[in-house]
């Protein structure tokens, strides 16, 4: 049997009181695609780092292909035949693609030689690998699933062996990362060694030979992925046993709280994003958007939310007619009863530097409850807070610390606390789970169905179909800025996927 | 305007151009690194004090472009001291520079020279001098083209022709060099740079370099061949006006070119119409024509060069991300 394309041994990294990874010991073997998995925090990113030499381990040793190396920088990783595609990509937008794969890798001082080298190379990999790529094409105008796919060109185009994906499908729509799992898998019969990490554990079953579990900086286990299943593995990450499905009774729907008709929105450069939508939400139910991301759903969200004016159309709330072309802004739809979990928790949910006191009255700041005269009465704030800290177990439970150093849960926990705790009669959620960990996305789940059995409406939407399909009791699917279909939870993934891709339902049944 | 007087206008604005285009350059490569440059004023200034006073020492141009040179790359690796490697605040760091090469060029020409802050008045072999390009002479028969060689073309000193070289050596190197090709993604990505195996930090440093080394062709060519020594706070905003120049051209060497020859000749023509009476508005206050190259910038700036993305890392210090 062939050695191990890499071993760790006894790995230790800290960053200051922060023991990172802790005596790691690791086997991943040449030739399989060797999963790793755990919670945000858990160290997995770091563990990478230190593989592809962007950390130095404090202690521990690494074996590549049996011998013992010393990765310094990203350049003896590179040598040693270890190519990394990150999470976030590193990649220059505005650059072409030849000009990204080349970099750092130029062959000369000019650039002529090293164009016609990488293009030569490129359509080599393309042939063998069907890696389809236009070299000239600029990678800001390129989907992210192809931005991906010159990370890992550019991985290839170095030599690499083996292959590290930090968290390669959090961008990804559903077919792009199945897409993205059939290239894995040719690099594999190729030989190549891939270490895929991620807290999706759908994606792990689907596709790796082995998986390792960290939890606090440590490998808890390591299992062959046909002998494990995502029920031990979640609770492995977790370490406790967590439910995957979401509990909840049938829905019990009243009158009509949101009624939006013929809306449309444009965006900042003037693209109608969301054409002509008409649907209701009513008091007791979840209504799910189901859609890739990028096809109206943030747009539509905003203009509800009052935070983007509408083109035209008319929104009917609790009864209320509405203008939602420049007839209502945020604080209006606050007070009339509807609350809103944005999609980006750091963009608009959040303001990062303040304290998690601040946060957690942010945009109920000249509610009386928290005000002396112009003033801020801060004791009360912090008994707010300190109550929703509470209630939501939000961690760690200092409202004095600044939003920036919880974590993605804990910072999601903010945010749904600060407007679910108002007692909305319309909850607008976005995303709410996004960057979430295991243990949290559970309680964030329980929550939102608790708010629906407290006879709210809620309309949620998310980028994650499973998540919809869990949670909705009505699924509407959203594809270049029109619903296209509604469907109960019960549908098949692959109905609503079709949906979602813009194939009518009729289409693919003939 | 007749003939003549638009050969003097256009010679005034190779003239005027000249250290614009050395400062904008300068700008380019360290603001396309992802360093943004307020300093490149401060530099020019230094330099041409420098420089300066070590021509009329010495009595050599030469020697007095090198000490230029030689104190803006000093002021440039300040700058890179707090930007690169102390990840300081690039504004503050630059105006700060800024600062002190306002005070420092006074304070050390009044204690050196006594002249109130002015170098002695440079000779003519002190300077850069007027270089006749071949064939002026010949060519000056030859209707219009003849005239323009000669007079605008030819006889300017050999600063000028260097910065006008520059332009297409600067294009060449950012777009056809390993090192330009670092160079623009450093200052899109840096984390791309790092990964990919480059050090941000050498790179970002031989970038401001650069600059220093450009920005003190600047100061010289202002104090030892436009004048003839140097005066207090000489440069008068052309450092600003050329960060206005790299903005306006995009960050894009050609463009620059543009630019520059644009506030040139704006600078050469508010020279020309001042206290002349034009139809229309009569006699134009001085203090309007003065100004104009400022208000036209802003003009310029806000209406017509649509929207300028300045590099995207730019201005912000680069720490490895955990």
């Amino acid at each position: 049997m062939a050695a191990p394309a890499i071993e760790l041994i006894g790995i230790s990294k800290s960053f200051g009181p922060v023991q990172a990874n802790r005596d790691i010991n690791l086997t991943v073997e040449a030739g399989t695609i060797h999963g790793i998995v755990g919670e945000n925090g858990a160290g997995k990113s770091t563990l990478m780092s230190i593989i592809y030499g962007f950390y130095q381990a404090d202690a521990g040793e690494i074996r590549v292909k049996g011998e013992p190396v010393s990765i310094p920088d990203s350049n003896a990783a590179i040598a040693h035949g270890i190519g990394m595609v990150h999470q976030h990509f590193m990649l220059v937008e505005n650059f072409t693609v030849t000009e990204n794969v080349m970099l750092g890798a130029e062959q000369s001082g000019l650039l002529n030689a090293g164009i016609r080298r990488v293009r030569a190379e490129l359509m080599r990999l393309e042939r063998e690998h069907g890696l389809e790529i236009d070299p000239d094409a600029v990678i800001e105008d390129l989907p992210v699933g192809l931005q991906q796919r010159v990370e890992i060109l550019k991985a290839l185009y170095r030599g690499a062996e083996i292959l590290i994906l930090d968290e390669p499908t959090g961008v990804l729509t559903p077919a792009e990362a199945d897409q993205l799992f059939g290239v894995l898998r040719q690099l594999k019969a190729e030989g190549k060694t891939i270490v895929l990490i991620t807290h999706k554990l759908r994606e792990i079953l689907a596709v790796t030979d082995a998986v390792s579990v960290m939890r606090r900086g440590e490998i808890v286990a390591t299992r062959r992925t046909a002998e494990t299943n995502a029920g031990e593995l979640a609770e492995l990450m977790v370490g406790r046993r967590v439910l995957l499905r979401v509990d909840k009774a049938e829905a019990r729907p009243a009158a009509p709280a949101l009624k939006v008709s013929n809306l449309t929105v444009h965006d900042s450069r003037g693209v109608p994003m969301v054409k002509d939508v008409s649907f209701e939400v009513r008091a007791g139910e979840i209504v799910g958007i189901a859609g890739v991301a990028g096809n109206g759903q943030s747009e539509l969200l905003e203009a509800l939310a009052g935070i983007r004016p509408a083109k035209s159309g008319m929104v009917e709330l609790l009864g209320k007619s509405l203008d939602p072309c420049g007839g209502i802004d945020p604080a209006m739809m606050r007070a009339a009863g509807l609350a809103h979990v944005p999609e980006d928790r750091h963009g608009m949910g959040l303001v990062l530097p303040f304290r998690e006191a601040e946060n957690a009255i942010l945009g109920y700041h000249r509610d009386p409850a928290y005000a002396k005269g112009p003033f801020l009465d801060l004791s009360a704030m912090r008994r707010d807070a300190e109550a929703k800290i509470a209630a939501y177990d939000i961690r760690p439970p200092n409202s004095e610390l600044r939003t920036a150093n919880f974590s993605g849960g804990n910072q999601q926990k903010i945010v749904l606390a600060r407007e679910m705790e108002r007692g909305p009669k319309v909850l607008l959620i976005g995303q709410p789970t996004r960057g979430v960990d295991v243990g949290a996305i559970e309680f964030i789940h329980r929550r939102i169905v608790a708010m629906r059995d407290e006879g709210r409406a809620i309309l949620l939407v998310s980028v994650e179909l499973d998540e919809i399909r869990g949670l909705a009791d009505r699924i509407l699917v959203m594809f270049d800025g029109r619903i296209v279909g509604e469907r109960s939870p019960d549908a098949s993934e692959g109905e609503i996927g079709l949906l979602m891709a813009g194939v009518e339902s009729r289409d693919a049944a003939e | 305007m007749d003939f003549a007087t638009t050969l003097n206008v256009l010679e005034a604005t190779i003239r005027l151009a000249t250290p614009l285009l050395f400062a904008a350059l300068a700008g380019l490569y360290s603001e396309r690194a992802g360093i943004f440059d307020i300093s490149l004023e401060g530099k020019m200034l230094a330099a041409a004090f420098a420089s300066a006073s070590v021509a009329a020492i010495w009595a050599s141009p030469l020697l007095g472009l090198f000490a230029g040179v030689l104190v803006a790359v000093a002021f440039s690796l300040v700058h890179g001291l707090a930007s690169i490697t102390y990840r300081g605040n690039q504004i503050v760091s630059g105006v700060s520079l800024n600062f002190i090469a306002a005070g420092l060029t006074i304070i050390l020409g009044s204690a050196w020279f006594g002249q109130g802050g002015r170098t002695p008045p440079l000779s003519a072999g002190q300077r850069f001098g007027d270089i006749a390009l071949p064939g002026a002479e010949a060519l000056s028969g030859v209707p219009v083209i003849g005239p323009i060689y000669a007079q605008v073309i030819s006889g300017q000193n050999l600063l000028v022709y260097l910065a006008f070289l520059a332009v297409p050596l600067t294009w060449f190197v950012l777009f056809r060099t390993r090192f330009g090709l670092r160079l623009r993604a450093v200052g899109e990505n840096p984390a791309a740079v790092d990964t990919a195996g480059i050090s941000v930090t050498w790179l970002r440093y031989r970038a401001v370099i650069i600059c220093g080394v450009l920005t003190g062709f600047a100061g010289t060519y202002m104090s030892v061949a436009q004048a003839a020594g140097f005066n207090r706070d000489m440069t008068a905003g052309k450092g600003y006006i050329a960060l206005a120049a790299l903005i306006f051209a995009k960050w894009k060497p050609v463009p620059v070119l543009f630019a520059c020859l644009l506030f040139g000749f704006l600078d050469a023509f508010s020279i020309r119409i001042q206290g002349l009476s034009l139809p229309v508005v009569g006699v134009v206050s001085q203090q309007f024509v003065q100004a104009l190259p400022y208000i036209l910038t802003v003009v310029l700036l806000a209406g017509f060069v649509g929207k300028a993305v300045p590099p995207k890392a730019g201005g912000v210090p680069y720490v490895k991300e955990r």
